[in-house]
């Protein structure tokens, strides 16, 4: 296909095929999420219960130092735990105990499960029922599982959000309809959005997860939600099983995705057109400026996206209907077709969807088609990039605010950066 | 259990990791879940590798637990047999395959693939990164060596030695081995075989050809050069030539034992760090402290080198690897100091702000804690950090090693002159003290009180090292200090260079309460001085 051909919403008539592959993933385990889930919730604690390598996989994927001394820490199985020369879950009350001391501002403890936690079957839910009885109104101990054997990446955060779901007060069904927008963000990106249901007189808005605990918002048969992230299929279950509806929209990547994202919150509010569409010009032209600046080095060329954080097709619906990018394989390690229906009828019918991962045949069919840019994990970046093949780092778009209209420029520039600097070196 | 918010050694199969991606023609099959990948990002990101590190994952799941992982390991290891055709296989398991028990060393081996598979028993929940590697080493070499093959005659031939230790993700390992390599070159010896960096499975089968092997990492060499010694009767050179005087040593035991002459490769003109340490522009450097912690064989490298080349004073030291503890005991003998061995960074960060140290030879955790109380630091061990890899020829070992530990070391101090000048001017606009260290771009701007143990300072109030602990050291007073300041006093300790000014606050106020003075005056400050003077 030339390049620029079939840029612009060619829906495929029927479901597209998907290529499943199961075999070696290079992908992080749930585990990963907390790197920045920590910072999110500022009165949270992270224990993973694991081994070295969970504590090790921590470090090395923040790619830090510590600088602030984190909101997390790994008790390490031992062998006199696996032995039974040590109780389990008397080690965990000990450890808990000590890490309480001396982080005593902590709120809420996450016990984090992992592969090994998981194999010995160590009952993490009843460590924090009963942990959490013994610090009962100090302290609300909850468990979720990051481990790699059951959560690929990002569901780390879902497993959490899903985790904080059954603390969330209840709304009574009397009470006035109100928004959540549920998915980490960052800061600032947060308060953007913010600014933008107020101007639209939509409210009252909450977040999850919330900066604090005791700042977790109500839900109900009155709230909505819109999803910020594609990846929280279980969060999105157990809201709903507490009545809450699921706005279907767009991701808010782009001026398109985060116009319709904004659009299904107003259409749910009974938002005036005219009103909507006065408050939303603004931002929306400044994307399309911002996005203009890149379209000109992005346009047409093919992309490919290896599995990382399930960002893989919003992120490719974005570059195709924005950049006018074309997306070759959109691999992605679990795809929710319900969550992402807005998005995959905008991929032009030619994408390759594949989930699961078989990385050696993923990497046969790269070097194949031979895409400008392959959007991969740090262990394949430096090797494709030896072989000549253009990479951006897939974790970059996990870490950085990449959502809404003021950062559409910032999220296409993330793309359009390797491919600069491939261009001016002369080395 | 035991609670880790970071630490210095990943798992044992990183070890092995370490040394099948520095070896050619190897693969390591390894028995893991998803997420286990992460560890393919050491090599390719830290390291800057262009190629994957040849691990192939079998990325089991919860849902295949209980009914077909071995089957998936089997698989897996055929696949990767049969893509990368390696000329010997590893196989081993992670810390979650190990509680599962499907033995990947007899599923490998039912597969009967056509080259040497090595099992790998690596026990994740007692054993750390280091004992893996060198577990991996000594299996891989145990296993491959041909104890048939032999020295030649010594005569009419140079003699030939194999380089043990050095490995993919290691400490300056790389420009080492061109050092080495160097001095060997110097005394007429020739190199058989590196290994594991770079070596082929088939460089491992002729080991036996050298007369004799060098340990250059005993972390990673130690348990390989015992066992040839045992098998082969092939002795060993222990020596680690980091610094001055163990390259000499070094260079001596290596010509004794190969029955050459030492003379011309001891008198290598290029080795400049003697005379450095020796001109007078480094007399400001005599006694200042240091505090050394790292990997066993570098911090006892370095201890030396600060003792005996440097004039320093070794306030700490100290490893994270237990295996060698008795080494590690035997070398803080020397200074007359207790060793710390641990792997709990919170301990070394105590330990730090107890000795009060001028220098800090650490990790990079100790350089990110030295960072944070304003003290000069310099890396000198693994774990690894992307900048302990640069693009330019950087080594620790050989009199070139020697010369870059100079620079390295004495770079992040204040200099002679410019620590007179910063006493003396304090009250120059422009040369505030304020500013901190021209070279540390403002990293010690702190206030008074925050500072940390810094430098010695020759002409206002030296007060040496504390007896006092002083806990925090972002407090400005001790807590519940009684102590009060006359006017003069204080005025005399705004003369006091920001960066101990906070530790001469704290010594006279203790030095005031052992006294059993009520007030800090002029002289009480003097006193203080004097009785904490060296």
């Amino acid at each position: 296909m030339s390049p620029g051909e079939n840029v612009l919403g060619c829906a495929p008539a029927a479901q597209p095929q998907v290529l499943r592959e199961r075999g070696q993933r290079e992908v992080f385990c749930g585990l990963t999420g907390i790197i920045w889930m920590h910072r999110k919730m500022q009165d949270a604690f992270f224990l993973v219960v694991g081994s070295r390598t969970c504590a090790h996989l921590l470090q090395s994927a923040a790619g830090v130092m510590i600088f602030a001394e984190p909101r997390f820490a790994t008790a390490i199985i031992e062998e006199r735990d696996l032995a039974g020369m040590a109780d389990c879950q008397d080690e965990l009350d000990r450890i808990v105990d000590k890490l309480l001391t001396r982080r005593p501002e902590i709120r809420t403890l996450f016990l984090v499960g992992s592969c090994p936690s998981e194999v010995i079957k160590l009952d993490l839910g009843k460590a924090a029922q009963r942990l959490d009885s013994k610090f009962a109104g100090s302290v609300r101990v909850l468990n979720y599982s990051g481990s790699g054997i059951e959560t690929t990446f990002t569901e780390g955060e879902d497993a959490c959000l899903t985790a904080l779901v059954p603390e969330m007060p209840s709304a009574d069904a009397g009470e006035a309809a109100n928004l959540l927008v549920v998915g980490a963000l960052p800061d600032i990106v947060e308060d953007q959005f913010k600014r933008l249901f107020d101007e639209l007189g939509i409210g009252p808005l909450h977040f999850l997860p919330a900066k604090r605990m005791a700042e977790l918002p109500k839900v109900g048969p009155n709230t909505v939600f819109l999803l910020a992230q594609p990846f929280l299929t279980e969060t999105t279950g157990a809201l709903q099983r507490r009545g809450a509806k699921r706005l279907d929209a767009m991701f808010p990547f782009g001026a398109e995705g985060t116009t319709d994202w904004l659009r299904a919150a107003a259409e749910a509010f009974g938002i005036d057109r005219m009103h909507f569409n006065r408050v939303v010009a603004p931002g929306r032209e400044r994307a399309k400026r911002a996005i203009a600046h890149r379209r000109e080095r992005l346009e047409g060329k093919r992309i490919t996206f290896l599995p990382d954080s399930q960002l893989e097709l919003p992120l490719a619906r974005f570059l195709h209907t924005e950049l006018g990018m074309m997306p070759v394989e959109v691999g992605t390690p679990y795809l929710n077709r319900e969550l992402n229906a807005r998005e995959l009828v905008l991929l032009p019918a030619s994408t390759r969807l594949s989930e699961g991962q078989d990385v050696d045949l993923q990497l046969d069919r790269v070097r194949l088609d031979r895409p400008d840019l392959t959007v991969c994990g740090l262990g394949l970046a430096n090797p494709l990039e030896a072989e000549g093949l253009s990479t951006k780092w897939a974790i970059e778009l996990v870490f950085s605010p990449i959502h809404g209209f003021e950062q559409a420029g910032d999220l296409a520039e993330l793309f359009a950066r390797p491919l600069r600097r491939r261009d001016i070196l002369r080395v | 259990m035991q609670l880790a918010v970071w630490t210095y050694e990943g798992p044992p199969h990183v070890g092995a990791m370490r040394v099948a991606t520095a070896m050619q023609d190897l693969h390591y099959v390894l028995h893991a879940p998803q997420g286990d990948t992460y560890a393919d990002l050491l090599f390719t990101m830290i390291e800057r590798r262009g190629k994957r590190p040849p691990v192939t994952y079998t990325t089991f799941q919860a849902r295949d637990l209980g009914k077909d992982t071995a089957s998936i390991f089997q698989n897996a290891a055929r696949d990767a047999y049969e893509r990368f055709a390696p000329k010997a296989l590893l196989v081993g398991a992670s810390c979650t395959a190990e509680l599962i028990q499907d033995d990947p060393a007899g599923l490998a081996e039912a597969l009967e693939l056509p080259c040497p598979v090595i099992p790998l028993e690596l026990p994740s929940y007692q054993r750390k990164e280091n004992w893996g590697a060198a577990e991996t080493f000594y299996r891989v070499v145990r296993q491959l060596v041909d104890r048939d093959i032999r020295p030649e005659p010594r005569e009419g031939r140079r003699p030939l030695v194999n380089l043990l230790g050095p490995c993919a993700l290691g400490f300056r390992h790389r420009d080492d081995v061109l050092e080495v390599r160097k001095l060997l070159w110097n005394l007429g010896i020739d190199v058989n075989c590196v290994a594991p960096l770079d070596a082929a499975p088939d460089d491992i089968r002729t080991l036996g050809r050298a007369d004799f092997n060098i340990v250059m990492y005993p972390e990673v060499g130690g348990e390989a050069a015992r066992w040839l010694d045992q098998a082969l009767h092939q002795p060993a050179i222990r020596t680690v030539p980091i610094g001055v005087g163990a390259t000499r040593e070094f260079i001596a035991e290596v010509a004794a034992l190969a029955g050459v002459d030492a003379t011309e490769a001891l008198a290598d003109q290029q080795s400049r760090m003697p005379w450095w340490s020796r001109s007078v522009d480094s007399t400001y450097l005599t006694g200042k402290r240091a505090f050394i912690f790292g990997d066993a064989t570098h911090a006892i490298a370095a201890a030396r080198i600060a003792h005996e080349e440097l004039g320093f004073e070794v306030c700490g030291l100290g490893c994270y690897n237990r295996e060698f503890a008795r080494e590690m005991r035997a070398a803080a003998a020397l200074y007359g100091i207790e060793p710390l061995i641990t792997d709990d960074h919170l301990e070394v960060e105590d330990a730090i702000l107890n000795a009060s140290p001028e220098l800090v030879l650490g990790t990079q955790m100790e350089r990110h804690i030295a960072k944070r109380f304003g003290i000069p630091c310099a890396v000198i061990s693994s774990p690894v950090h992307v900048q302990d890899f640069p693009a330019r020829h950087n080594p620790q070992m050989g009199f070139e090693g020697a010369n870059v530990i100079f620079d390295t070391w004495v770079h992040p101090l204040v200099m002679g002159l410019e620590e007179h000048l910063l006493t003396m001017f304090r009250d120059d606009f422009e040369f505030s003290d304020e500013a901190g260290p021209s070279h540390l771009h403002g990293a010690a701007r702190r206030h008074e009180g925050e500072s940390a143990p810094a430098p010695s300072v020759p002409l206002a109030v030296e007060v040496a090292a504390a007896q006092v602990s002083h806990g925090d050291l972002a407090e400005a007073r001790p807590a519940g200090s009684q102590i009060s300041w006359t006017a003069e006093a204080e005025q005399e300790l705004r003369k006091v260079p920001f960066f101990v000014r906070g530790k001469v606050r704290r010594n006279t106020e203790a030095f005031a309460l052992l006294q059993g003075r009520g007030a800090v005056d002029l002289a009480t400050l003097y006193d203080a001085k004097a009785h904490y003077a060296r």
